[in-house]
């Protein structure tokens, strides 16, 4: 009685429920461009280009004697990167933990949130707008908050990297399992699938694309609110080293962190990217 | 077909309705649809776009519910999808994440059963993807999608295939070897099929009986037997007899499109239907 009227129309990946209103920050192409395989040329120009790039930003600095507090010359941050190193690198562990401890909760809820809610549009709709606030409002702003309830150790730190990724994992991954092909489903149930059966077969694989798009995104909000968070409270991690080096003008320390940060960030892109590659690249 | 086959057809469609109620109205796309198919037959149903084909497909598939009416397998109520019965959908409808040997083992998957190994070697063979196991639906032409679809719905030996226009978005020569595939299938399993399509010719080639439903609501508006005997070779095509068949079909899908509507119905069930 409630069956819908069989259509195969092209756009197969419609978010049914969505009325455009979807709010994944990016698309599935993040597994179709990026680093992909380079040839040996590509890799020559690549490193040239740095090369030449970071040489004329120390040849500059010298040239016009640019004191050390407003710019350290490349050479002497990657000087600082390999003398500070044994002191930042316990920091680094810290940060690392509260990254993924707090990313694993929020990850997990967000999935399940995600799975749960897709397969009632209803509650979906009434849900979305909190979802939605959760997304939008940086969750730095209750780091204040959360230390003046729970401290400064991790506590407040995992909450906040949990709430930042949470939303954004939940976000995407809702925006997948909204990718109803009805002809895939129906061919699973011709064969009999349970309700089970047809998530864990289409559903699922359906969504997975845009799940990693969304730990992605998560993972990076995550880092940057464990920063921040650090920042703004408690004597360890990489964000208060960031604000220890700079009250104490030690620049190419300062630098040497936010440089172990933008390789961290690379490495969750990367870390994603292959798994979409390994894992998703029939979409693309 | 001898005598003894009328008693119990193998597909007995009887006055299937079936309205579906979309947000602009209720919408009647099968109004006592009755058609029997003979165990070891093909039938194909044409008609004009938006008469039913496809509900009434489904509907035997037992993956649409019917408003009213009934369709019989072997004379047992059809109640939700059955083993018996397998489906080749439109545009092949793989998984795209999963290579065509994981595809096919899919039906397996779900029921919890093993994959016959031999037998889908053997079907694999027979359509000519041996080798391409590997291979994932993208890296495949729509032919070869298709056959890999044909291959799945045969892999579980249904006795019972239904075809939703399995062949409409390949191009004409690629759906006359498609054609000529399903026939050798046909002769090989003589596996009942139900085939929808758009394509007159296509019907022709393929059937025993071609039956045109009626403009919405669909039900039997004519029906057509095709005497010539298998295996058919494409010459076929260009007799005479093809040719003034395929215009009589013609011209009742056409006629069937720009008919009146039909007046209110008097079914306490069809009389709340919004036109």
């Amino acid at each position: 009685m409630s069956d819908a009227i069989p259509e195969f129309s092209k756009s197969k990946s419609g978010a049914k429920s969505g009325d455009g209103k979807d709010v994944s920050l990016t698309n599935l192409s993040a597994f179709a461009s990026g680093p992909g395989i380079k040839s040996g040329k590509e890799v020559a120009a690549i490193i040239a280009v740095a090369v030449i790039i970071i040489g004329g930003i120390e040849l500059a600095l010298r040239l016009f004697h640019v004191p050390l507090y407003i710019m350290p010359p490349p050479s002497s941050i990657a000087y600082a990167l390999f003398d500070e190193f044994p002191l930042i690198a316990p920091h680094l562990g810290y940060t690392l933990v509260e990254l993924v401890s707090g990313f694993a909760i929020g990850a997990a809820v967000g999935l399940v949130l995600a799975a749960v809610i897709t397969q009632f549009p209803f509650a979906e709709k009434i849900v979305a707008p909190y979802i939605l606030l959760l997304v939008t409002t940086p969750m730095l702003a209750l780091v204040p908050l959360l230390i003046l309830r729970f401290g400064f150790g991790y506590t407040p730190r995992i909450i906040a990297v949990a709430l930042a990724a949470g939303p954004m994992v939940m976000i995407n991954a809702a925006t997948g399992f909204r990718r109803v092909d009805s002809a895939k489903i129906a061919l699973a149930r011709s064969y009999g699938a349970s309700t089970l059966q047809i998530f864990w077969k289409i559903r699922a694989p359906m969504a997975l694309p845009m799940i990693l798009v969304g730990l992605m995104i998560g993972a990076i909000f995550g880092l940057l609110t464990a920063v921040g968070a650090e920042m703004v409270g408690g004597g360890f991690g990489l964000g208060n080293r960031l604000t220890t080096y700079s009250s104490m003008i030690q620049m190419p320390q300062f630098f040497a962190v936010v440089l172990i940060l933008s390789t961290l960030g690379i490495l969750i892109y990367v870390l994603f990217f292959l798994i979409g590659k390994k894992w998703a690249s029939w979409e693309a | 077909m001898n005598a003894g086959e009328i008693t119990t057809p193998k597909l007995g469609v009887q006055a299937a309705t079936k309205v579906y109620h979309t947000a602009s109205g209720d919408l009647l796309a099968l109004d006592r649809c009755s058609l029997d198919v003979r165990a070891n037959e093909i039938v194909s149903i044409v008609g004009p776009s938006g008469c039913g084909k496809t509900t009434l497909l489904w509907s035997m598939s037992g993956l649409h519910s019917l408003t009213g009416g009934e369709i019989r397998l072997d004379g047992i109520k059809i109640t939700g999808p059955h083993p018996d019965i397998g489906i080749v959908f439109q545009e092949a409808n793989l998984l795209p994440w999963r290579n065509l040997d994981a595809n096919i083992r899919f039906p397996f998957e779900i029921k919890g059963e093993k994959p016959d190994r031999a037998w889908i070697a053997h079907l694999l063979n027979r359509v000519g993807l041996d080798g391409f196991g590997g291979k994932f639906p993208r890296e495949l032409s729509g032919g070869m999608q298709q056959r890999a679809a044909i291959v799945r719905a045969l892999a579980l030996k249904p006795s019972v295939l239904l075809m939703d226009e399995p062949f409409g978005a390949l191009d004409s020569f690629t759906r006359e070897e498609m054609n000529r595939l399903v026939e050798e299938i046909w002769l090989d399993t003589k596996t009942t099929i139900v085939f929808i399509t758009h394509s007159i010719e296509e019907a022709i080639f393929l059937s025993d009986r071609v039956v045109v439903l009626s403009a919405r609501p669909g039900r039997v508006a004519k029906e057509y037997r095709v005497p010539f005997p298998r295996p058919r070779s494409l010459e076929i095509m260009a007799t005479k007899e093809v040719f003034d068949l395929t215009n009589r079909i013609k011209m009742d899908i056409v006629g069937e499109r720009t008919r009146p509507k039909p007046a209110e119905r008097t079914s306490a069930e069809i009389v709340r239907i919004r036109p």
